[in-house]
């Protein structure tokens, strides 16, 4: 049976969850939006948004690791990301402190290191890899139950640490040497975000692919922070966004013949310029109607 | 973090000495006390044979040149910096204990446009920054005194701004709100006034002024420039030429008076608005090395 797109939301849904597949794509999907969304909106006030980078492009050094050892793919990724993570970690402070400029020298240095390592495991592996399309762009075929397994464990891992350390963290984000001074262990906290960071990017890859984790992780926190500087109503808008564009993505996919990377990057693209258009066309509206601020 | 047991004793103690003010008991100890003490950094005496006593409720000025150890006193006072000579008390306890009852306002660069916070969430992250959970909406008690915080520095008009959208003086008074939230009791502030221009300035000492007497807190504050504070201060702390001065600023800023301190011709002169001027003083050798020493 070929699905066909309908106008009936009933029947396209019962299509889409006809094949087993699908519906692990969706458990997938959905799971990893949640995760990659919350740490994104972190990373982006954080402006780490380099280091989620760095960190997806850990995923090709750790899928060919996990070629040439024999072990799987996820591992692969995981143990990469989280290992470029704490590297990250070790270099970028400068006398106890967020060192910005240091700090994007590091991620820069980690990722061609990284991607030399990959392209060392490529050779020493001696084939090609399978499913190199799949690794940069991302598929929904594939995903097995377990792996849906795995990604919920790690999503359930990663929103705990949020729950417990979120205030706190934002705190030092915004505000480091007074978190420090009050007693926030800054330090432990940074570490503790860029291998969240890591998990999420890893689980991210394992549906967007490599080169696409940014329509999840980046996108929806950049869009909703254009909309609203209330904490609660950003943090909820950039979980419903990344929600919507792993859905709409997916339901495109299935029912085309494009792929699932192109759809979710495309969609992430639209949602931030049109939430960056709307922000402007408010900013005008209120420029125009009330009379400018004075210190 | 702050354990709850030892918060709550804190507060008690707090709000004891509100009720009773120290002029009631002329025994009261002072609020810091430095004897002799002696900090070196990398190698080198930033300062030595420093001997300090503030009493509560003063509002201080700490002066001198650039590099001289301003920054580095606060750190001491703070306890994220050791003495390697003499002793030190805050609040008649080791810095580190007393390190709740401190509101500190470090030396920063603005926020800008892409902090995508309100002010009255770094105002509230002030309060409660240090606690685990998630940065969401808490008790209403809570909510009141952030209320109340920014009422008293006169920032309700732009608190609900984007921080990242309010000019210098307002994300001064928001980061002072956010430093007095807590009801600490004393308030340290790394030059508050350097980026400000000279109105905010003025308007920047008199609003800590009226803090100082209204909430009978101790202030310490560093400033190049101590014209807009001269109306305003009890007390000026001198740091220059590896040694501490400190009494009322008609006595220390006096061309005697830092002449000795300095050990060479100092001039201090007046001009016919009564503003004074150091002329002749030398700058410290190593220009700004105190501020990123952060060991």
């Amino acid at each position: 049976m070929n699905p066909h797109f309908s106008l009936n939301p009933v029947t396209d849904f019962h299509q889409l969850i006809v094949y087993p597949f699908m519906v692990n794509a969706l458990e997938a999907g959905t799971i990893v939006a949640v995760m990659a969304s919350v740490v994104g909106w972190f990373m982006v006030l954080r402006r780490q948004t380099f280091a989620g980078h760095t960190l997806s492009l850990m995923s090709f050094p750790g899928a060919s690791a996990a070629a040439l050892v024999g072990v799987s793919l996820s591992l692969g990724y995981f143990s990469f990301c989280v290992v470029g993570a704490l590297a990250i970690a070790a270099g970028s402070r400068t006398a106890g402190r967020r060192d910005f400029g240091q700090e994007s020298a590091v991620i820069g240095t980690v990722q061609a290191a990284g991607l030399a390592l990959g392209f060392l495991f490529l050779s020493l592996y001696g084939g090609i890899l399978e499913n190199l399309e799949e690794l940069l762009f991302g598929s929904f075929l594939g995903i097995t139950t377990t792996q849906v397994h795995t990604l919920a464990a790690i999503t359930i891992g990663v929103l705990v640490f949020f729950l417990v350390a979120g205030r706190p963290l934002l705190y030092s984000t915004v505000d480091e040497l007074a978190a420090d001074a009050r007693g926030v262990p800054v330090r432990l906290l940074q570490v503790a975000f860029l291998v969240m960071l890591g998990l999420a990017v890893g689980a991210t890859a394992q549906i967007t692919g490599v080169l696409l984790v940014f329509a999840l992780l980046v996108a929806p926190a950049a869009a909703a922070q254009q909309l609203t500087a209330r904490i609660p109503l950003s943090l909820g808008l950039t979980v419903l966004f990344a929600l919507a564009i792993i859905w709409v993505g997916l339901t495109l996919a299935y029912f085309s013949a494009y792929s699932l990377g192109f759809y979710v990057a495309t969609i992430a693209f639209a949602l931030y310029i049109a939430c960056r258009l709307s922000r402007t066309a408010v900013e005008r509206i209120g420029r125009t109607t009330a009379a400018p601020a004075i210190a | 973090m702050r354990p709850p047991a030892a918060s709550s004793v804190a507060v008690a103690v707090a709000d004891v000495n509100r009720r009773e003010p120290a002029r009631l008991d002329p025994v009261a100890s002072a609020a810091i006390e430095l004897g002799g003490a002696a900090v070196t950094v990398g190698g080198r005496t930033i300062w030595s044979e420093a001997t300090l006593e503030i009493d509560p409720g003063e509002f201080v000025a700490v002066l001198g040149p650039n590099g001289a150890g301003k920054s580095t006193l606060l750190r001491v006072l703070l306890g994220q910096q050791p003495l390697t000579a003499g002793t030190v008390s805050v609040l008649g306890s080791a810095p580190r204990a007393a390190k709740q009852e401190i509101g500190y306002l470090p030396q920063r660069h603005a926020f800008d446009e892409t902090t995508r916070i309100r002010g009255i969430d770094l105002v509230r992250l002030g309060l409660d920054g240090a606690r685990w959970g998630l940065p969401l909406p808490g008790r209403s008690a809570d909510r009141r005194r952030v209320e109340e915080a920014i009422e008293l520095v006169g920032a309700g008009d732009y608190a609900r701004r984007p921080i990242g959208e309010c000019s210098g003086g307002e994300q001064q008074r928001l980061l002072i709100a956010a430093a007095l939230v807590s009801r600490p009791r004393m308030l340290f502030l790394d030059e508050p006034l350097d980026s400000l221009d000279l109105p905010n300035q003025t308007a920047v000492a008199a609003l800590l002024n009226r803090i100082c007497r209204a909430e009978a807190m101790t202030i310490l504050l560093v400033a190049h420039d101590v014209n807009p504070l001269l109306a305003h201060v009890d007390r000026v702390v001198y740091v220059a030429a590896g040694r501490i001065l400190s009494g009322p600023p008609g006595q220390v800023i006096r061309s005697e008076t830092l002449s000795e301190l300095y050990g060479s011709p100092v001039e201090v002169l007046q001009t016919s608005d009564g503003r004074l001027v150091v002329v002749g003083q030398p700058e410290a050798p190593h220009h700004h090395s105190d501020r990123h020493a952060h060991p």
